[in-house]
């Protein structure tokens, strides 16, 4: 009899298949897609961008992350492929690095590593590239003739301005806001993709088909892309009816970071909210600001503000939205 | 779907079909049974006998003491070896009266100690199932005669018999509906006289459509008794969810199921009252079943308590190559054992034989607040949070801000816990400190 191999562990005594680390590479694998589309319509430069903004995450995760093995979690890995996704084609490549740098390590690493952090580390480095950027990230260089041409000036070195020779595209965004004569951009070119814009944001449908993926496995709460993109509608479709806005709601949904930022950054599990109900709400704000940001900001694009703002509410719908308990009406209990 | 059932819950594999096609056989009696002063929850009994004393199978070896309390009886004919410390399978040494069996005995029983259920008072039937040393068989082993009584302002109105039996692998309460489902009704009539009522409910998780098919068949038909098929969900057996389903009604946060009108029992006790009554002899033995990847060869079997581990495994047919872990009861609740000479009890309903396939070992990463334990916590309970007081060992607000003492361990958030966080043996370790923090 091998009684020596018999082990003594608390109940229960079977685990579900799930695991955090299963999570995370499902969600790298499932942006295997939006990534090929990017290289697809985009050339090597997306390559090179996604990669340097990669390496910035992956190196300081290693670097100063909290435990060693920490990086094959994946987290880091997503981290990097979504901050490469934001950034636009022609982004020199020092930038996105130290972008990824500083998403690691002010968005995530600071706070005590996985599964602490407040804000979504991809959008804290993108937040931060924007600040420091703002040139740079809002340069899209118009499509070269040949697909194998670099786009842009990646390799700008540190500190020196990009020499923008080549000449610069708007994206559908930009064309409504700050074109003279606003030029809607066809709903079918923004759903496939063949767009100006970032990285990762112009293809809606690999998007859609990654995030789907996700939903269906479980790895992703459906709550939160579906309430974003109700109250963007919604609230985007009553100012378009008053004649407040130019944007049609469903240019709003299909435009910009909308596709990538509610099915990828909102639904990150550690900075979003933990109950159905506080996902509801948490998607709501986010609508809600992108639309209002979009309409009346100084920027173009709104979804990045709108997701980190309702990070930063996160604690608070938590505590808002406690579940009932079993057998009580869920009312504050009255002064004991 | 459409099934009535509760909210939340998981759905770990079954694995039933192991052995949920084996009808139960007798176990032979071994050479040696243990038997636990407290097999129950409450006060431990009062040995009767002393080393040397001859018993018979049957006899009273020791008395309930009070009133939540259960009296013991010889599972089989032999003496009294000693009475001492021995490994219980909660993890400790509990004093135990040890019966070396008599090989020559017959193991016929004494005549009838328990009168027949028609013959005795609606208020004295709690008396005699008391005597007889009567549990749930479920798992908690609570004694069933304090069950029957219920708070004079609360009284009952519906019995609830419990056949779902959600944990994953066990069959023990499917044989018993397949192999006994007239004792079964015979039980539910001595326990609705007992309390004086006529409504009786079964519920049966729709995996055991052959075990509904059987009740149904079955049923007397002056019984106003409903068979109802529950979703197939785990925790569905436990008291408050199967209240939840059959009834649609939540029992009241710290509050007995009578504070809604019902009274839940085991299918396998009911079964068990109404042999004890049949028979006239005290509750000495039970079907169990014998399962897992890790035992050469899984079963039912009706086992006397007192039968010690070792004793099973080699009757059925040792461990195999890759055994890993033992447990008495089912994978989510049951108590990992680390002992192989621990006994039988009244509530063990199943013995787990995991291989190691089965439950392996993963690392534990930190919280992602993915949110899948409240998603997965029956009661509602936030197990994030929970999980976070009880670590920092903040027991007071683990008590009284994310209320502790609603959590009944169902193990629903350990086992969805995408980092392996052991939540609920944080919450099992948080209860057992606050018993043991002086009350003021």
């Amino acid at each position: 009899m091998t009684e020596t191999n018999i082990k003594i562990t608390a109940s229960p005594h079977v685990r579900s298949a799930d695991s955090t680390i299963k999570i995370m590479w499902s969600v790298v694998y499932s942006l295997i897609p939006v990534i090929a589309c990017s290289i697809y319509f985009f050339g090597p430069s997306a390559i090179l961008v996604i990669l340097a903004a990669v390496a910035g995450c992956l190196l300081t995760e290693r670097l100063f992350g909290s435990t060693p093995g920490s990086i094959s979690d994946g987290s880091a890995m997503i981290t990097g492929l979504l901050l490469g996704l934001t950034l636009p084609p022609g982004f020199p490549l020092w930038m996105a690095f130290l972008g990824g740098f500083f998403g690691m390590a002010f968005g995530k690493i600071i706070f005590g590593g996985l599964g602490q952090n407040i804000f979504n580390p991809a959008l804290v480095g993108r937040a931060f590239l924007q600040a420091a950027f703002p040139v740079a990230i809002t340069t899209w260089p118009a499509k070269s003739a040949n697909w194998w041409c670099l786009q842009g000036d990646n390799f700008a070195l540190p500190f020196m301005s990009p020499t923008v020779d080549t000449a610069t595209s708007a994206t559908p965004l930009g064309n409504m806001k700050f074109g003279d004569d606003p030029v809607v951009t066809p709903l079918l070119d923004l759903f496939f993709g063949t767009t100006g814009g970032s990285l990762g944001e112009t293809s809606a449908l690999f998007i859609l088909l990654g995030g789907l993926y996700l939903a269906y496995k479980g790895h992703l709460n459906w709550h939160i892309p579906l309430s974003i993109f109700v109250s963007t509608f919604v609230v985007s479709g009553l100012f378009y009816a008053l004649g407040i806005s130019p944007f049609h709601p469903l240019f709003m949904l299909f435009s910009g970071g909308m596709m990538l930022g509610a099915f990828y950054m909102a639904t990150d599990m550690v900075t979003s909210p933990m109950t159905n109900k506080g996902c509801w709400l948490f998607g709501f704000g986010i609508g809600f600001l992108v639309v209002i940001i979009r309409i009346w900001g100084g920027l173009p694009e709104g979804v990045m503000y709108a997701i980190l703002l309702m990070n930063a509410l996160v604690p608070f719908i938590n505590r808002a939205t406690q579940p009932r308990l079993f057998g009580t009406s869920g009312k504050k209990k009255e002064a004991q | 779907m459409g099934l009535p059932s509760f909210k939340h819950g998981v759905h770990p594999p079954e694995n039933k079909d192991i052995t949920s096609g084996f009808a139960s056989k007798r176990f032979p009696f071994p050479k040696e049974v243990i038997l636990p002063l407290s097999q129950h929850i409450g006060t431990p009994a009062k040995a009767l006998v002393h080393p040397g004393d001859h018993v018979e199978r049957g006899d009273v070896i020791a008395q309930a003491e009070g009133f939540i309390s259960s009296t013991v009886h010889a599972t089989a004919s032999g003496t009294v070896k000693s009475i001492e410390l021995w490994p219980h399978p909660n993890g400790g040494m509990a004093p135990s009266i040890r019966i070396e069996v008599d090989p020559n005995s017959s193991q016929m029983r004494r005549q009838r100690i328990v009168p027949r259920w028609q013959d005795v008072k609606e208020e004295d039937l709690s008396k005699e199932i008391a005597r007889a040393g009567i549990v749930g068989l479920g798992g908690a082993a609570f004694p069933s005669h304090v069950k029957l009584c219920p708070p004079k302002d609360q009284p009952v109105e519906v019995l609830i018999i419990n056949g779902c039996e959600c944990e994953p692998y066990l069959t023990s309460d499917h044989r018993v509906m397949l192999e006994m489902p007239d004792m079964v009704y015979e039980g539910i009539r001595i326990a609705l006289k007992a309390l004086g009522i006529s409504r009786c409910i079964i519920g049966i998780e729709a995996n055991k459509p052959d075990a509904i098919e059987m009740m149904r068949k079955t049923k007397p038909d002056d019984l106003d008794v409903t068979i109802q098929p529950l979703t197939v969900k785990y925790p569905q057996g436990a008291e408050k969810m199967l209240i939840k389903a059959v009834m649609d009604k939540e029992v009241p946060s710290g509050a007995l199921p009578s504070a809604v009108g019902a009274m839940v029992q085991n299918v396998a006790t009911a079964a068990n009252v109404a042999a004890v009554f049949e028979t006239g002899h005290p509750l000495i033995e039970r079907i169990i079943t014998i399962t897992g990847k890790g035992i050469k060869k899984p079963g039912n079997w009706k086992i006397p308590f007192g039968t010690r581990l070792r004793d099973v495994i080699e009757h059925c047919g040792g461990l195999t190559e890759d055994a890993s872990e033992i447990v008495f009861g089912g994978p989510m609740m049951g108590l990992g054992i680390a002992d192989l000479d621990v006994p039988i009890l009244k509530a063990t309903g199943g013995i787990l034989f995991l291989s190691k396939d089965e439950c392996k070992r993963q690392d534990i990463m930190p919280c992602i607040r993915c949110g899948k334990c409240l998603e997965a916590c029956p009661v509602f309970l936030n197990p994030q949070l929970m999980g976070q007081l009880a670590k920092a060992e903040r027991y007071e607000e683990l008590v009284d801000e994310a209320h502790l003492n609603d959590c009944m361990l169902c193990g629903s958030c350990s086992f969805v816990c995408p980092s392996n966080i052991p939540l609920s043996q944080y919450f099992a370790m948080s209860k057992t400190q606050l018993r043991r923090l002086p009350t003021s």
